[in-house]
């Protein structure tokens, strides 16, 4: 795309083209190309500025009363910047509440639900489009089908089939269900229907099988949509809530949110020191896998969003 | 090339071949067949067998032995006023939060479509930095804002305002949530309305601006109409994660006060927690249904604008 089409005024790519426009509204003494700039979109960015520290205040009050001490939280009306700085909040999660084994649960569950997702959305979106074959068109009538089916209406039943397969409380019943997202077959369907046939043609003449054709020259085309669901995935599974509310019975078993939701309206309820860090423990690790992967998030959204 | 020579040969080896192909494709989507039935399309029915008997917690290890209520469970939930009660609330977060949702995620949307491309990327990643965290993490922060003696209300104390206990008034306690939601999920309509609005061709509005068309007549005229599509799309997305609110009252309000954040997901929840699993089925089946009718009548309203 060219940088024309993305900024559609001003600096600098596109300025011969709108300087020739100017030169035909204002002839001369044309201002400076900040001052048009500033004239342009001065009052957009300070608005969007203030607008942005709004917006990004909620996560900088959650970092300031995580370094207060549990004293100085209850304070009427509060501190801004803690007084005296503390990481003694975080040390009571590893000491006390048994965050390490939190955060290993919720890391094991979203690690082998984004592999699971990655090689088996990709068969099915291989099989989807790039084979010819009998109830193609009901298998992906399935995956349409799947999509529209809110978590809300399954957890009951689901639940119960849960538990007469004696997989309550495992890491079974937090993985299984969520191994193949039907948005990951729609991703990786999408994508692969881009795959020329002129390169699968050329490996079957060479006489691999399905398999190899699939992994050795398919598979390694798709890198682009694999990192986008890999980071869709890895993110909703991070953050799921409601099954794994329902199907992680004890405390070794419970994955960050859950432990943290229980924390927040149990005994520790009024605790926000804690709380706090707790939630800065949370955020953390998806919040830096953002900052540098920012590109795959975006474009899992756009892709997701333009079915 | 391969259909070329099978011309050649006779019939019976392309039947054959489709056949491999076929045992093929359906083996390639074969781990996603065994998850969908088990834990999508069982469920599915099962819920729905569900809804008509008396099944409880106590049945869960024989849920084949239960009794055939008829609509027994449907009835006792229409004459339910909590049921109602939590229709109306999820009714409201969705008719409120949807469109203040969607304008501010169009005004940011529009603002970040002109100007500079770097700095518009931060804005965007700054905007969107909410969408990946924990719902749980960002309710117990928000919480800690609104209590009672919380920040919100000294800052409001400075300016002599005395404000209510946002999460503990009922009339304060929805409003809030419809906000912290809307503070949440700006971000993703954000990005999908951008893609929108860079698939808007830029001829078309140079040449409104040469016609002597102003930025609102331009937005208006022409940027709404082509973005239609776009918005719609948003709106199914968004309406359908709305509808399924949960998270948020979970932490924040435990559905109060006096059940008034108590949300149709949050009263399946409470009813499958009480063991009335038959209950807790048909009104999950109620929502989802619902969920189900916006999303097809959505998508019929984008298909007849699409003609």
């Amino acid at each position: 795309m060219s940088e024309s089409m993305k900024s559609s005024v001003a600096v600098p790519s596109s300025r011969q083209r709108q300087s020739r426009m100017m030169d035909a509204i204002v002839p001369d003494n044309r201002p400076s190309l900040w001052r048009r700039f500033r004239r342009a979109h001065g009052i957009t960015y300070t608005v969007l500025t203030l607008f942005a520290c709004i917006w990004i205040f909620p996560f900088c009050w959650m970092i300031l009363g995580s370094l207060k001490t549990q004293r100085e939280i209850m304070r009427i009306p509060p501190t801004f910047l803690p007084q005296n700085p503390t990481f003694s909040n975080f040390t009571r999660w590893f000491t006390e509440l048994d965050f390490g084994t939190f955060f290993i649960n919720s890391a094991i569950v979203a690690v082998v639900t984004t592999l699971g997702n990655l090689v088996f959305c990709s068969m099915v979106g291989y099989a989807l489009a790039k084979i010819d074959f009998a109830g193609k068109n009901l298998l992906f009538g399935l995956v349409m089908i799947t999509l529209m089916v809110p978590s809300v209406a399954t957890f009951v039943p689901l639940f119960v089939i849960i538990t007469n397969m004696h997989m309550l409380n495992t890491y079974m019943s937090l993985i299984l269900p969520f191994l193949t997202q039907p948005l990951g077959v729609f991703l990786m369907r999408q994508f692969m229907m881009g795959i020329p046939d002129a390169l699968l043609e050329a490996g079957r003449i060479d006489g691999a099988g399905e398999l190899r054709i699939f992994f050795q020259i398919v598979l390694p085309q798709c890198k682009p949509p694999m990192a986008t669901l890999a980071v869709l995935t890895f993110l909703s599974s991070w953050n799921n809530f409601l099954w794994p509310l329902v199907a992680a019975q004890s405390n070794k078993m419970y994955t960050l949110p859950v432990a943290l939701s229980l924390y927040s309206t149990g005994q520790q309820a009024t605790d926000y020191s804690i709380l706090l860090a707790g939630a800065v423990l949370v955020v953390t690790p998806i919040l830096l896998l953002f900052i540098f992967l920012q590109k795959y998030f975006i474009q899992g959204v756009t892709m997701s969003g333009i079915k | 090339m391969r259909r070329d020579r099978n011309q050649s040969s006779d019939v019976k080896a392309m039947t054959v071949l489709r056949r491999r192909r076929t045992v093929i494709a359906w083996g390639f989507s074969l781990p996603f067949v065994i998850v969908f039935v088990l834990f999508m399309l069982v469920p599915l029915l099962s819920s729905l067998a569900m809804s008509f008997t008396d099944i409880g917690s106590s049945d869960i290890q024989t849920p084949f032995n239960v009794n055939f209520v008829g609509f027994h469970n449907f009835m006792s939930l229409f004459s339910d006023k909590q049921f109602w009660s939590s229709m109306r609330v999820t009714a409201l977060f969705v008719l409120v939060g949807l469109p203040l949702t969607m304008a501010v995620a169009l005004a940011l949307a529009v603002a970040l479509n002109k100007g500079l491309r770097r700095v518009n990327a931060f804005f965007r990643a700054l905007f969107y930095a909410p969408v990946v965290a924990s719902t749980i993490a960002i309710a117990v922060v928000w919480r800690y804002i609104l209590q009672n003696d919380g920040l919100l209300n000294s800052l409001l104390a400075i300016i002599n305002v005395q404000g209510p206990d946002w999460l503990h008034d009922t009339r304060t306690a929805l409003p809030s949530l419809i906000v912290m939601a809307t503070w949440r999920n700006v971000g993703t309509l954000m990005i999908i309305f951008i893609a929108g609005l860079q698939a808007i061709p830029t001829e078309v509005l140079e040449a409104a601006s040469m016609d002597g068309a102003g930025e609102w007549t331009k937005f208006r005229c022409i940027v709404l109409p082509l973005l239609k599509p776009t918005l719609l799309l948003g709106a199914v997305l968004q309406s359908v994660s709305y509808l399924q609110f949960f998270d948020e009252p979970f932490v924040m309000t435990e559905g109060g006060p006096l059940g008034s954040t108590l949300s149709a997901s949050y009263y399946i929840y409470e009813k499958f927690g009480f063991g009335q699993y038959g209950i807790s089925s048909a009104a999950s089946y109620v929502l989802f249904i619902i969920i189900a009718a916006v999303s097809a009548l959505q998508f019929r309203l984008m298909r007849n604008k699409d003609e």
